[in-house]
């Protein structure tokens, strides 16, 4: 177990490393999302600008106009959600080369309550023109995901997690912009999740599979560019897709492989995710449970649609 | 060195032709525009995209047409295209697209944005070791903008010496007044106490221009240029409706006779 945030600063250090245009700006929660590693590490190319989301923002597309790589984080409610006309109308529609760490994404940072669970950031990044959006599902992926950005051309969001989670993948499996994973493959329903969500799909798909329901789980860690290739694949394959997301289902995940699936696959959507509602305090397994983002509510959906039909 | 006449006549023809746009702002931005690319920015026409160029952010990205008519005139693109202001395709969009226009080094319309922008690009040719330098231009009324201030903080504190601000104070924003709507005032004070040398100038007058602009200090430098909204036409001088309003026939032939 281990969060996906240490995966970021692994990546970032070697990102750093491999390439001296890499700086990193700050809005003065680097102890918390450990970015303080890169301060110790390039102190030169380390910039906190304080409690300040939209100066940040817009330093960072001035970086990148002078032809730096920023990565720029904070707590994804505050990364996305507070500086988000920067990003639009600066960073996006100059298809500027800055990357957006959201830290704590989604109820990951359990105890701090509604204000700081970013559960709208996936929604509200991926609507914009030229962005890229990654959801990494563990620490190595979300090194990968870091190590991948360097060479997207145009704006990346990339939204980690503060609590543990179960390791997936390798160190060297990488991660490539418009390409989700298929985990597991079944031909009763699919799983489509993100995040936090795919080991819990794991698990869910393990229960359907003791109840004689066999269902694919797809890591779809790159939301944008979507991997349609592979819903195709699923929509050929299976006639039901349950998505899984620890994020609001209007705009996030849901909300993607819908619009996709919508125009060009038959079959039925069913969403897990967060149902038009703030989060609260708790422990992040509490909050998740207190949301319904579990593997039984998972299997839940499965075994009801998969029996109505 | 082009006359601000020139300049002043192409903003009311655009924004005539173009059927919308913002007069009012535009011709007060006129003389520190011809200042700094005739007589102040390291620049290139033929090679816009020289490294080392000195940069201009306009924050108060509305003003286009002012930008548009001196890089045209200054020759980064032919002066018949700026009766295409606002065309599809034309690349003289409403608000500075960079991607569409050759000459501009950032795209701006969303007002707050441009300070914090050139501060960043300042700091990336600092750390490059450019000798360029980034002017950027912000209104009176932008100044309410909260990420203003933010980037007012972070430019001293990081003792940024490439990057110098010229407020151009033309007392009306959009709706009225800027002391009517939410005053702004003391500036040079507020800016002083956020750790910034301070120059004030006549913003119309070149010569006065000049002197703000040489203003030694060790400290980042902003410019408070005093000028007129609507500069050079009685009936649009210091008037808030003419910040977005177009010109018809009649009041474009008024407005180019009265032009100096
Ligand atoms: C964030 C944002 N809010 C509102 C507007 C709409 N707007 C365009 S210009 C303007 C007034 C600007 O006043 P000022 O900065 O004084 O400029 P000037 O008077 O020089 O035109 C407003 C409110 C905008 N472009 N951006």
């Amino acid at each position: 177990m281990k969060a996906t945030r240490e995966g970021y600063i692994e990546g970032l250090l070697e990102a750093g490393e491999r390439d001296t245009r890499v700086v990193v700006v700050d809005g003065d929660v680097s102890r918390s999302t450990g970015t303080i590693a890169f301060k110790d590490r390039f102190p030169d190319r380390f910039f906190n600008l304080g409690i300040a989301e939209q100066n940040m923002a817009e330093y960072s597309a001035g970086l990148a106009l002078a032809g730096f790589i920023p990565f720029y984080s904070t707590y994804a409610v505050f990364a996305a959600g507070r500086a988000w006309d920067q990003i639009r109308t600066s960073i996006c529609n100059m298809n500027l080369n800055v990357r957006i760490g959201g830290a704590h994404g989604g109820t990951s940072v359990g105890p701090d309550g509604a204000t700081h669970q970013a559960l709208e950031d996936i929604a509200i990044t991926r609507v914009l023109p030229n962005m890229t959006v990654l959801v990494p599902a563990d620490a190595n992926q979300t090194r990968q995901a870091v190590l991948a950005s360097l060479d997207i051309d145009g704006p990346v969001y990339i939204r980690y997690g503060r609590n543990q989670v179960a390791e997936l993948y390798n160190r060297e499996e990488s991660v490539v912009p418009g390409r989700g994973r298929l985990l597991r493959d079944g031909k009763n329903a699919s799983i489509v999740a993100v995040g936090a969500m795919v080991s819990i799909a794991l698990d869910a798909a393990g229960m359907l599979s003791k109840k004689g329901i066999e269902v694919s789980v797809v890591d779809m860690v790159s939301i944008k560019p979507l991997d349609i290739q592979l819903l195709q694949y699923l929509s050929d394959v299976t006639e039901l897709i349950v998505t899984a997301e620890d994020h609001q289902i209007a705009g996030g995940l849901f909300g993607a492989v819908s619009e996709y699936m919508s125009e060009n696959c038959p079959g039925r959507i069913i969403p897990v995710g967060i149902n038009d509602r703030f989060g609260c305090s708790g422990t992040p397994d509490q909050v998740m449970k207190h949301c319904g983002l579990t593997a039984e509510a998972i299997v839940g959906k499965v075994e009801k649609a998969v029996k109505i039909r | 060195m082009i006359s601000s006449k020139v300049v002043r006549e192409d903003i009311l023809r655009m924004i005539h032709t173009a059927g919308s746009g913002h007069p009012g702002g535009s011709l007060s931005l006129v003389e520190i525009l011809i200042y700094l690319y005739w007589k102040e920015m390291k620049i290139d026409p033929e090679n816009p995209d020289w490294e080392d160029r000195d940069r201009l952010v306009l924050s108060k990205g509305h003003g286009a047409p002012a930008l548009y008519s001196v890089l045209a005139r200054r020759g980064y693109f032919s002066v018949d295209k700026l009766d295409s202001l606002r065309k599809l395709g034309s690349g003289l969009e409403g608000h500075p697209h960079m991607q569409s226009l050759p000459g501009l080094d950032c795209s701006t319309g969303s007002l707050g944005q441009g300070l914090g922008i050139a501060a960043g690009l300042a700091l990336g040719l600092a750390m490059k070791k450019s000798p360029a330098r980034v002017f950027c231009i912000l209104g009176d009324g932008e100044l309410q903008e909260g990420s203003i201030w933010e980037s007012a903080m972070s430019i001293p504190a990081l003792k940024q010496k490439n990057i110098i601000v010229v407020v151009d104070r033309n007392h009306v924003q959009l709706d009225d007044a800027v002391n009517k709507i939410m005053p702004v005032e003391p500036l040079a004070y507020k800016w002083r106490a956020f750790g910034w040398a301070v120059a004030e100038c006549d913003g119309h007058d070149p010569a006065d221009i000049e002197r703000a602009f040489s203003t030694k200090a060790n400290k980042p430098l902003v410019i408070i240029a005093e000028t007129v909204k609507g500069k050079g036409i009685s009936f649009m001088e210091d008037q808030a409706q003419w910040h977005g309003r177009v010109p018809d026939k009649e009041q474009l032939k008024k407005a180019l006779g009265e032009l100096k």
